[in-house]
């Protein structure tokens, strides 16, 4: 269907319009008009990735990524329904299982898009098995710390290394439960690797894998991102690690 | 028709009764719980404590709420959360131990015995003599720990490590009334 000349195009969500520009996609426009649809591997610096699901949403019935689907003028999308956010905590509680979450000693509590959007689902509790998975922690780098029992296989620090720094430090490798996070380099040790405190990769990770090291804990509780406000309450877009 | 003036009950309603335990806990839910302050002398109109560390009790008797802190990291937490989970009619899983195992399930890429001969073994300051405790009064820990729901069915979760006061008290409250409790944004937290 296309927009009268002069009027902008829109779709609806959640039975309001939304505005959008051609080309961009559902979450996007959503975003920029201050609509929250959940998302993980997300971030409107980078181009979709479409895996963690969490942004699934229903256009005209039919369930979709609002991250890699275009806006199209008069789409029916459904967002904030019972059904979709109950599949959501079950997608976030399959993540939380899957890894070594235990935000009590984690330096990303508060600042955690993981953390927040499971707060935001109302994620009380994890349901399934947990797996607690054994990865040993690279601490090889002077100045970052990699955590790899919490990766959400985001791709975000893949993306950003490559697109953004220009290095291709890390990949996804594997198959299956066993895929995980490499660095490119020979040892696989980031300390091995062309990787720099001021990277982009080195802050983008929306949970508590890549840190900077000697500055956990610098933020007062209270004043975390996710303190101040729930995410659903935060759409300017996804900031980088404070 | 005049509507009649409500008859006056004829004895209070019968107060709840709460059970509490630790298992693989620090005690810090409880000393949250005890934060609710003043709050307790309100509360305690309402529920009477069975077994509890704050009660003499030793066998948990027929309960309303159970609330469980700490996850199960030896065969004692075993046998008394499956009693626990006998007596209650509502089991709760109070704070991150009781929900994923907790900061003590960072012992879980470890093996057990090599945990118990560092400690009481090999480490420096220890005796010549000293060996790992054997006597069968001892509960044998389990390879790993694990959160509750891994064992009984829970009926609810209370998250946080610990859930502030605030947390326990909104979750209470709900409960008492029989409505399904609801932690919003500020209450609802893992850390
Ligand atoms: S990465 Fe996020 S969810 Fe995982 S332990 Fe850290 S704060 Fe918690
Ligand atoms: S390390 Fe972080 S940014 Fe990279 S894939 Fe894992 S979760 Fe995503
Ligand atoms: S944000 Fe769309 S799949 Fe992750």
């Amino acid at each position: 269907m296309r927009a009268a000349p002069g009027s902008p195009a829109t779709f609806s969500l959640d039975g309001q319009d939304v505005e959008f520009q051609a080309g961009e996609t559902l979450i996007e426009a959503a975003t920029r008009a201050g609509r929250y649809i959940p998302h993980l591997c997300w971030h409107p610096d980078f181009h979709p990735h479409g895996s963690c699901r969490l942004c699934t949403v229903k256009v005209n019935g039919r369930a979709g990524a609002a991250c890699t689907m275009q806006a199209a003028a008069g789409q029916e999308v459904q967002s904030d329904t019972a059904e979709l956010n109950a599949q959501r905590k079950t997608l976030l509680q399959m993540l939380f299982v899957e890894g070594n979450h235990f935000c009590p000693s984690c330096e990303k509590s508060g600042n955690c898009l993981l953390q927040a959007t499971a707060y935001q689902m109302g994620m009380e509790g994890p349901h399934f098995e947990q797996f607690y998975p054994n990865r040993p922690v690279d601490a090889s780098h002077p100045d970052l710390l990699l955590d790899f029992n919490r990766c959400i296989l985001c791709e975000l620090c893949v993306r950003a290394s490559r697109d953004v720094d220009g290095k291709s430090v890390f990949a996804i490798g594997g198959h299956g439960i066993h895929t995980h996070l490499l660095v490119n380099s020979d040892s696989g040790r980031l300390g091995d690797a062309d990787m720099a405190l001021g990277d982009r990769a080195a802050s983008i990770c929306p949970v508590g894998v890549i840190l900077p090291k000697r500055r956990g804990f610098a933020i007062p509780i209270g004043q975390r991102r996710f303190d101040q406000a729930p995410v659903s309450q935060q759409t300017q877009g996804d900031g980088d690690s404070p | 028709m005049t509507t009649p003036a409500p008859l006056p009950p004829l004895q209070a309603p019968r107060k709840l009764k709460l059970a509490t335990v630790s298992l693989a806990g620090c005690f810090g839910c409880h000393m949250s719980f005890l934060d609710i302050d003043e709050r307790l002398f309100e509360l305690i109109e309402h529920i009477e404590f069975d077994r509890s560390p704050l009660t003499d009790i030793k066998q948990v008797g027929v309960c309303d709420i159970g609330l469980i802190e700490g996850g199960l990291c030896n065969a004692e937490n075993v046998l008394v959360l499956r009693e626990f989970r006998a007596h209650c009619k509502t089991l709760v899983a109070v704070g991150a131990c009781a929900i994923t195992g907790g900061l003590p399930a960072q012992r879980n890429h470890m093996d057990i015995g090599a945990i118990l001969t560092d400690v009481y073994c090999t480490r420096q300051g220890l005796s010549a003599s000293c060996r790992i405790p054997d006597d069968p009064e001892l509960p044998l820990p389990l390879n790993q720990v694990h959160p509750i729901h891994e064992v009984v069915h829970v009926d609810y979760f209370l998250p946080g490590c610990p859930p502030s006061a605030n947390a326990f008290w909104t979750f209470l409250n709900d409960l008492m009334a029989g409505r399904t409790p609801h932690l919003g944004h500020g209450l609802m937290h893992y850390d």
